[in-house]
């Protein structure tokens, strides 16, 4: 059993008693616990299920690489799956839940699995589910998604805040172990501006449980002493539970704080994501041990051997009363020697090398502890904990020389420093036979923009498992130096440490296990991957490691194969009689561990997950019951609707009352740009398809744009301030992209054009006046003389409305008297209320867009993006006479007269009538006869807008047909989805007003 | 996520402030030109491995189009100068030059 | 003249800093070649101060010139003035190629103050707007979550910020959030 022991445990409070719930059963730990040492504490081995086979899983180790202990923690809105218990601190309150189960943990139906694992290996689904084909919706995928996933999605809402931090430094030291620590301090001595950062929550790594003396202190007083120095040090900012999650181009680093996870009900964001920008990158992220591949290494007992001693030193937790410690390397004898002084029962250490180890084993062998070398173990018996071992020579097939009962086994297969974020930029790895593990190659480090290496490994994660420090301070050194500094005259720490005798690789235990070990060997103990699925990956011709990782899944789970990868590839390798670094590692990507995505959003949710642009009359339209529509960041009323009315009736009460009385439009969000210089003119004409330059000062001319491409992008309404000014109106999307199409083309083509560009379109509030009364309305207020002669169609004037300073452009998009009237922002709602007010006597009313959509279609009007949608030309749309035939060049003149475009087969604009009165499905294509080579009915036309019409009582529409002009009057068939045939009458777009007597009322 | 510095404002503009606009140093081809001269000034690009010359606007800061001189496979940023020319300036071609002997791109124009 | 009202009215948040809508403020576009006389002494007539060096500002109480652009200034001025000062521009440097534009509805302005308003901004913004990086006399125009902002410093812990008006209430909210009192980073 696993239990609490009576004393160390460094980084508990055993005076603060934290009560939590697992799998709805209570139990309590102590303050600085994480849920996993306090369930081991509570003799909670069994923690999870694997994925594949739900196959019983304790945990394994004690950080990050964790790969069983997975929970879904929280409840409500702060439930979180997949959280391991290795990194999660134990707060009071905490309630978490094991995964991949039912009904229960302990009883698991889907543990037949297990039973039937011979016939489930790796690429099982890809050759069971390929047929038939049948199957393939209907079985097969529904079989997959019951057992896809590890934990459930949340159900609500995330109950709590995320924010980002933008930070800029010379160096960021990843890692605040010792390695870490020495790092920040040779560069904060230097005066560089330091950030330094560690995923957990405690300074100094490894070093405190592993022992040995730094400068003649314990390591646990050199952390301190250097931590405060550190603090003292104004350059150098320090975060605890911040995790380097990822290192990217240019020195950008992304660095995960968990803020309140371990006091989830603090104030304040949960988490924070530093978004760093750093000259220079040391990555001091440490090692993670490697599992040993034996049969039954999954058993809840089986544990990493640092993970057992970090349990015992930090937590005071042993994992089991009797532990068998097997190794390859020394550093098993430091779990072994750890255990029996902290009065614990080791009955074997079992050494894979024949010759043993060094100093470490000497020390074991003073305890009195019994060393078996060239042993190994053949087997683990046990269900849901380890029972016993059972001994084999390491140089065998796995024969039992003997059976050794414990109720847990640490094990050690050496070290593989933690590379992953020296290579998320390119860094690349060289394999140190002599350690067994790549480590980073400093001469082909990551490039900044400069085209020089910018991140350097120190310590344990350079490979230096021995002399880290040593190694930091050298990496801190040059690093000082590249960032143009001169590094300190201090001395390195003195370091005691004991020597270690040479690992031997041992990537199989025992060497030429039987198959039926090697089916029972994990290495991927989250995604079930074996000894034996690698194997077979390999013989079905999945050499390449992507590949047998892809195959197999080995790798592919939440863990990312911290602990699997290197003994996989070593498999791989020997599978295919090919040296390691021949096969290579799989792509370390990042971000290091899991970040939630709240994070990733940051301040981008709710309220403020998207910019929501707001004209000036925004909040009465919202109090006046707007139905908003979206219009790129604008928000637009679609139409405003009155109690007891649906959206429908008020776009038609909101139609028909513009065209008998009077309507105002919300125009605001139209682009406004000023353009002016002396080459204006000249400039408008090659944007254009017509002549602005010949536009007269106190006109307005309407106005289509083309990429150089031919196709039509934008239009509106031009007007002429004066001779070498122009104020060109776009549509609401194009402001923002029309003005930077004219900088462009400004900027890097006409560079010696004489021409300026504002971009004033929030400077005024616009408000369409229509109707038959739009004038009236206005002379009513006064100030301006609005009648025919002094104020044509289409022409604008500076004046007085009323109280207002306003322009007054005599523009029509519904066919109607209108006038659209801007005055500065600041006042726009003031005279929107004006205008209400000394509106009401002639029946004023405000409409929305799709009222405004319904008018210019019944006029036939063309809207940017319903009859255009990137292929359109204005010839197909019957503008010719928007284009001008003087001119010798305008954008897009040139690739409109490329031979497809002037195709007499291209589909043109015609009105669509239908023969019913029914409204066309939108987007509906005219069939033709026949079909196409992929079976499909042939087409030859398709709806752009349709409408029910209040004005004319029936369906109407805008559509492009082959040779549609010249097709009025016949009748053409449109399949809708709701499988009705609509049959619609090709006739003039103009529907309502041909000879335009209603805007000169 | 790159940093350019933009060379009218001297902010080294983090890739967030940045609009990309394609390959640099196009020529425009209006009407008057042969069908194969309008094709490829609106459709064919280079998409080397390497040297490679940019279109960028600092479009949330100066508003300026700059072009850039980097590499497509290291990411390293040889230089950034105004976009009122038609090749790049002698010293970047020589800073190229200088790491990369031998390098080549479309001719410029 | 009706009364003009600014896009959020003066509305304030107190938090890690106080956020505030600064309301009315005249500001005109000026664009022009900023190296010439002309230029430089319509701008001294119209707001009183000498044309800004490259990212810098240059103010005189409530009046003033941002550094936008190679050949753009944004002049502050009093809201009733600005009419009156495009007019005077325009009128200066009519031999000139220029443009002069009243912006002062078209943009919302707003003062991020107290000891931690370098955070604040800092959660927003892909600046180094740590001490000694960012200083008073400086502006940077750049990127706010997710909409164009430019940033000067008034004093020492007095920030403008300077968006367009249609987002003011999104800016306001998301400056909102990163004042919140719990929020704070504790780096500079």
């Amino acid at each position: 059993m696993s239990l609490r022991l009576r004393d160390q445990g460094r980084l508990i409070d055993r005076s603060t008693r934290l009560n939590f719930t697992f799998d709805g059963k209570s139990f309590s730990g102590c303050e600085g616990d994480t849920l996993a040492s306090a369930l081991l504490a509570n003799d909670q081995m069994l923690m999870g299920r694997s994925f594949k086979y739900h196959r019983p899983r304790g945990v394994v180790a004690s950080g990050a690489e964790e790969p069983n202990a997975l929970v879904n923690l929280g409840t409500g809105g702060r439930f979180e799956p997949n959280q391991r218990a290795t990194t999660t601190e134990l707060f009071d309150g905490l309630t978490a839940s094991s995964q991949n189960h039912w009904p229960s943990l302990e009883h698991d139906i889907g543990a037949v699995n297990t039973a039937f694992s011979r016939f489930l290996p790796a690429g099982f689904y890809y050759k069971t589910f390929m047929y038939p084909r049948s199957f393939w919706k209907h079985v097969y995928e529904p079989f997959i998604r019951q057992s896809a996933g590890l934990g459930k999605a949340p159900q609500d809402r995330d109950a709590d805040r995320y924010e980002h931090f933008y930070f800029f430094a010379d160096l960021v030291v990843i890692g605040g172990g010792v390695a870490g620590l020495q790092a920040a301090h040779v560069a904060g001595e230097a005066g560089a501006k330091v950030l330094l950062i560690e995923q957990t929550a405690h300074w100094g790594g490894r070093a405190p449980v592993d022992g040995g003396e730094i400068s003649g202190k314990s390591p646990e007083a050199w952390v301190a002493e250097t931590l405060a120095a550190l603090e003292a040090m104004p350059n150098v900012t320090l975060r605890r539970r911040c995790m380097g999650a990822g290192v990217y181009d240019h020195g950008y680093v992304l660095a995960y704080e968990r803020l309140t996870d371990h006091d989830p009900d603090s104030a304040g964001p949960r988490h924070r994501l530093w978004r760093v920008r750093a000259q220079q990158i040391i990555t001091a992220t440490g090692a993670i041990e490697r599992p040993l591949s034996f049969a039954g290494n999954d058993i809840p007992g089986v544990m990493l051997a640092s993970a057992m001693r970090d349990y015992v030193v930090n937590y005071s937790v042993a994992p089991g009363q009797r532990t068998v410690v097997v190794t390859n390397n020394d550093d098993g004898y430091r779990t072994a020697i750890c255990l029996k002084q902290a009065g614990l029962d080791v009955p074997r250490i079992l050494d894979a090398r024949e010759t043993g180890g060094g100093t470490l084993m000497e020390e074991a062998r003073a305890l009195g502890l019994r060393i078996d070398c060239g042993r190994a173990i053949g087997k683990v018996q046990g269900g849901k904990r380890v029972t016993a071992v059972q001994v084999c020579a390491q140089n065998g097939t796995g024969g039992a020389l003997e059976e050794v009962p414990c109720d847990a086994v640490a094990m050690s297969g050496g070290w593989s420093p933690v590379v992953h974020l020296w290579s998320h930029c390119g860094g690349k790895l060289h394999w140190d036979a002599a350690q067994a593990h790549f480590r980073p190659d400093a001469a082909r480090p990551p490039l900044g923009r400069d085209g020089k290496g910018f991140v350097r490994a120190a310590g344990a994660a350079n490979g230096a498992l021995q002399g880290a420090l040593a190694d930091a301070d050298s990496a801190a050194r040059e690093t000082v130096s590249a960032l143009g500094r001169k590094p300190a005259k201090t001395a390195l720490p003195e370091v005691a440490e004991a020597a270690e005798a040479p690992l031997e690789p041992v990537w199989l235990m025992p060497a030429d296990a039987k198959p039926a070990l090697k089916a029972k060997s994990w290495l991927d103990f989250q995604n079930d991957v074996k000894v034996s699925d690698v194997q077979l990956a390999a013989r079905e011709g999945f050499e390449s490691v992507e590949h047998a990782k892809r195959y197999t899944t080995l790798g592919m789970a939440t863990d990312q194969g911290k602990l699997s990868n290197i003994n996989g590839l070593a498999i791989l390798s020997d599978a295919l009689d090919q040296p390691i670094p021949q096969t290579g590692t799989t792509t370390f990507r990042p971000p290091y561990t899991p970040i939630s995505m709240g994070a990733i959003a940051g301040e981008a949710r709710g309220e403020v997950f998207q910019p929501v642009r707001r004209t000036p009359m925004h909040d009465w339209h919202e109090a006046n019951g707007a139905d908003w529509e979206p219009v790129g960041h604008w928000r637009r009323p679609y139409a405003f609707v009155r109690s007891g009315e649906s959206v429908h009736d008020a776009v038609m009460r909101e139609v028909t009352n513009t065209r008998n009385n009077l309507g105002l439009l919300d125009a605001s969000t139209l682009g406004k740009l000023i353009v002016r210089g002396p080459d204006a003119g000249r400039f408008l004409d090659m944007l254009y398809t017509n002549m602005m330059s010949t536009l007269k000062p106190g006109r307005c001319r309407y106005g289509l744009m083309c990429s150089e491409n031919g196709f039509l992008t934008d239009d509106g309404v031009v007007a002429r301030i004066d001779e070498e000014t122009f104020l060109c109106h776009t549509t609401t999307g194009g402001a923002d992209r029309i003005h930077a199409h004219m900088e462009e083309w400004l900027q890097t083509e006409w560079w010696d054009w004489q021409v300026y560009v504002a971009n004033v379109t929030e400077q005024y509030a616009q408000i369409g006046v229509v109707g038959p009364n739009a004038r009236k309305v206005l002379e009513k207020l006064g100030g301006m003389d609005l009648n025919p002669q002094a104020m044509p169609f289409m022409a604008w004037a500076d004046g007085q409305i009323g109280d207002f300073d306003a322009r007054v452009y005599r523009i029509s998009f519904s066919g109607e008297l209108s006038f659209e009237i801007a005055v500065p922002a600041s006042q726009g709602q003031a005279f929107w209320d004006a205008l209400m007010e000394a509106g009401r006597e002639f029946g004023v009313m405000p409409y929305g867009t799709e009222a405004l959509h319904i008018m210019r279609a019944e006029k036939g009007f063309i809207m940017i993006g319903d009859e255009t949608d990137g292929t359109v030309i204005p010839q197909d749309l019957g503008l010719n006479w928007a284009i001008s035939k003087k001119k010798a060049d305008y954008l897009g003149k040139r690739a409109q007269e490329r031979s497809h475009m002037a195709d007499p087969d291209r589909w043109k604009l015609v009105g669509l009538e239908t023969v019913d009165g029914s409204v066309l499905p939108d987007g509906a294509y005219a069939v033709a006869e026949g079909v196409n080579a992929n079976g499909q009915r042939n087409v030859q036309g398709r709806v752009t807008s349709t409408y029910h019409s209040p004005t004319l009582g029936k369906g109407i529409a805008m559509g492009l047909v082959k040779h549609g002009p010249d097709r009025m009057g016949e009748v053409l068939d449109f399949p809708g989805t709701d499988d009705k045939v609509y049959q619609a009458r090709i006739v003039d777009p103009v529907f309502y007003d041909k000879n335009g007597e209603k805007q000169n009322v | 996520m790159l940093i350019l510095p933009c060379p009218y404002c001297g902010v080294d503009a983090d890739e967030t402030e940045l609009t990309p606009g394609g390959e640099a140093h196009l020529t425009r081809h209006g009407p008057g030109s042969s069908d194969a001269e309008l094709h490829d000034y609106l459709f064919a690009r280079e998409n080397p491995r390497g040297v490679h010359f940019e279109r960028w606007r600092h479009s949330h800061g100066c508003g300026k189009w700059f072009h850039a001189a980097r590499s497509t496979d290291t990411l390293e940023v040889f230089g950034t100068y105004p976009a009122q020319t038609t090749e790049p300036p002698k010293e970047i071609c020589d800073k190229i030059t200088g790491e990369r002997p031998g390098w080549s791109w479309r001719i410029f124009g | 003249m009706s009364e003009a009202v600014s896009a959020l009215n003066k509305a304030g948040f107190d938090g890690l800093a106080r956020v505030e809508e600064c309301g009315l403020q005249g500001m005109i576009t000026l664009r022009g070649d900023l190296d010439t006389r002309a230029v430089k002494s319509a701008v001294k007539a119209a707001v009183g101060v000498a044309v800004p060096g490259v990212n810098q500002v240059t103010l005189a109480g409530e009046t003033g010139a941002c550094w936008m652009s190679p050949d753009e200034l944004l002049l502050l001025c009093g809201h009733a003035d600005a009419v009156q000062t495009v007019a005077g521009l325009s009128e200066a440097l009519a031999k000139s190629h220029h443009l002069a534009v009243n912006v002062s509805d078209a943009r919302a302005v707003f003062r991020v103050s107290g000891p931690f308003a370098r955070e604040v901004l800092a959660k927003l913004c892909p600046v180094d707007l740590s001490p000694g990086a960012f200083e008073p006399g400086m502006i940077r125009r750049t990127r706010m979550a997710q909409v164009p902002a430019a940033i000067w410093m008034d004093g020492a812990d007095t920030f403008r910020v300077v968006c367009f008006r249609s987002v003011a209430d999104y800016v306001f909210g998301i400056l909102k959030a990163a004042a919140d009192a719990d929020a704070a980073v504790g780096v500079f």
